[in-house]
């Protein structure tokens, strides 16, 4: 064989985390967490209620102040940001998708009405183009163009969490925040959309830190995996690896409690 | 294209006792580019364990493995990422897709995550299914609700999307009817002389004679117990 594929890439991580900690008081949200994340990586964060997985996304997507630790983004000092400049960065590079879409949708908005909105708070003020972007993206999601007008609390739950996702992907976000985004859902719809979360990552290259309890959400969505126990990182890897050969007796017990179907 | 040397592996259950269950020492093995080595033993010797090992699944304990460039027992995990995309396929006895995705798009997405043109990845993906005699009429389907042997096809023609420099391939034609079974053997001739280096299983004695250049008895890896 002459030409070999190079397999070592020499990027920068787009985000890059270490030490981060917070306490409630005396009690730990999160504690020492560290971590990089890559263009185009999905990391999952794993663990039982209270493990410091919210705890965590908070901190990261910067609706929670930690106490210690350093977070950069491509380059930059988040914690060292002033109000005004973090702001920015969750408008245009950064988009965070919540477990309820109520929590992040405007119900009483039409559904393009709430994708054209993302593109109007970074500047877009035609609306021919914003109209025709917000479609574009509800089509990428598999709502059906005649529903546009339409406001979300006509929609499914299924329906509403892809519209939240069009609502956050419409700004082509680098970085995308995901709590629990297949939580409330049927597994029918939960398939269709981890089918279309997959096809945004790749064909978008984004990078994104997804908590869930669902491990095989993790499998099939995330590349790479960090299991949390008491606020603690316990063990990260590959996603396969850490389900399949888990080393920590935390992961263990969490790989054998799942039920078989 | 692929070195073993050395290579050790334990599982410590935590749960049960904290026991410490060594399953490989001492395993080297080579594969060169173009060459097919099978692995032989009894079940439970630890053929599976070892092939999951090389693709970064299992992790090892000590020793050597390197596959391309990329020493798997020390890689970081995106290096066994990109290893996975660019060099190291693996065709496993069992599908693993998310349900409801069409089995078009189940081949072709290793082309895809390439960053293949997705019409040329689907023609070619097409061209492999027809190949394994996967009639038309399924494609636009999941493979989830088809039959053992049509799963085990379009985990082998998704396995072959790519033309990996390295394949593993547990137990290829395994639940497959004559006329698919030679198909699945002329596919994995055509990888040795593109020069693909491959490992396998291949319980198919015949198959094993006419594909496999060595054999190793992984037998020879298995930690003698303490007395």
């Amino acid at each position: 064989m002459t030409m070999m594929p190079r397999t070592i890439t020499t990027d920068e991580p787009l985000l890059a985390v270490s030490g981060l900690t917070k306490r409630y008081g005396a009690r730990i949200g999160c504690a020492d967490v560290s971590f990089d994340l890559y263009p185009g990586e999905v990391l999952g964060i794993v663990g039982e209620s209270g493990s410091g997985k919210s705890t965590l996304l908070s901190c990261l997507s910067g609706h929670l102040r930690p106490d210690f630790g350093r977070i950069t983004y491509d380059a930059r000092d988040v914690l060292a940001m002033g109000e005004t400049e973090r702001r920015r960065l969750g408008r245009t590079d950064w988009a965070y998708v919540h477990q309820n879409p109520r929590d992040g949708l405007r119900m009483g908005v039409s559904a393009g009405g709430n994708v054209g909105e993302r593109l109007m708070a970074i500047g877009a003020r035609h609306y021919g183009d914003i109209r025709d972007k917000a479609a574009d993206w509800l089509g990428r999601v598999e709502i059906a163009a005649d529903r546009i007008d339409d406001r979300p609390t006509a929609f499914s739950g299924g329906m509403q969490q892809r519209l939240q996702i069009a609502r956050n992907l419409v700004t082509s976000p680098r970085l995308v925040f995901m709590d629990e985004p297949t939580g409330g859902l049927d597994v029918s719809v939960q398939a269709r959309l981890l089918d279309l979360l997959r096809g945004l990552v790749r064909d978008l290259g984004l990078s994104v830190i997804i908590v869930t309890h669902d491990l095989a959400v993790v499998r099939l969505l995330a590349h790479r995996l960090m299991v949390m126990k008491g606020g603690r990182v316990v063990e990260q890897g590959l996603t396969d690896q850490v389900l399949d050969d888990p080393q920590h007796a935390y992961t263990q017990l969490l790989v054998s409690s799942v039920l078989q179907v | 294209m692929i070195q073993i040397e050395n290579l050790s592996k334990s599982f410590t259950l935590h749960n049960q006792g904290s026991a410490v269950i060594p399953v490989m020492a001492g395993a080297s093995l080579i594969v060169r580019p173009g060459e097919c080595v099978g692995l032989t033993g009894q079940s439970g010797a630890g053929k599976s364990t070892l092939m999951r090992m090389v693709y970064g699944n299992y992790l090892a304990a000590a020793g050597r493995l390197v596959v391309g460039d990329l020493d798997l027992v020390t890689a970081a995990p995106r290096e066994i990422i990109a290893l996975r995309r660019h060099t190291l396929g693996y065709v496993s006895q069992f599908l693993r897709v998310v349900p409801r995705v069409p089995t078009l798009d189940v081949v072709a997405e290793p082309l895809l995550a390439l960053g293949r043109p997705p019409a040329e990845a689907r023609r070619h993906a097409e061209g492999l299914l027809a190949r394994l005699n996967i009639p038309e009429r399924l494609w636009a389907l999941s493979p989830t609700t088809f039959s053992g042997g049509e799963q085990q096809r379009v985990n082998i023609a998704r396995g072959f999307a790519h033309a990996y420099p390295a394949l593993l391939l547990d137990e290829p034609t395994a639940s497959l009817d004559a006329v698919n079974r030679e198909v699945v053997l002329t596919l994995i001739e055509e990888a040795k002389a593109r020069g693909a280096a491959i490992l396998g299983i291949f319980h198919d004695e015949a198959a094993r004679a006419r594909i496999c250049d060595r054999l190793v008895d992984v037998t020879g890896f298995t930690p003698r117990l303490a007395a």
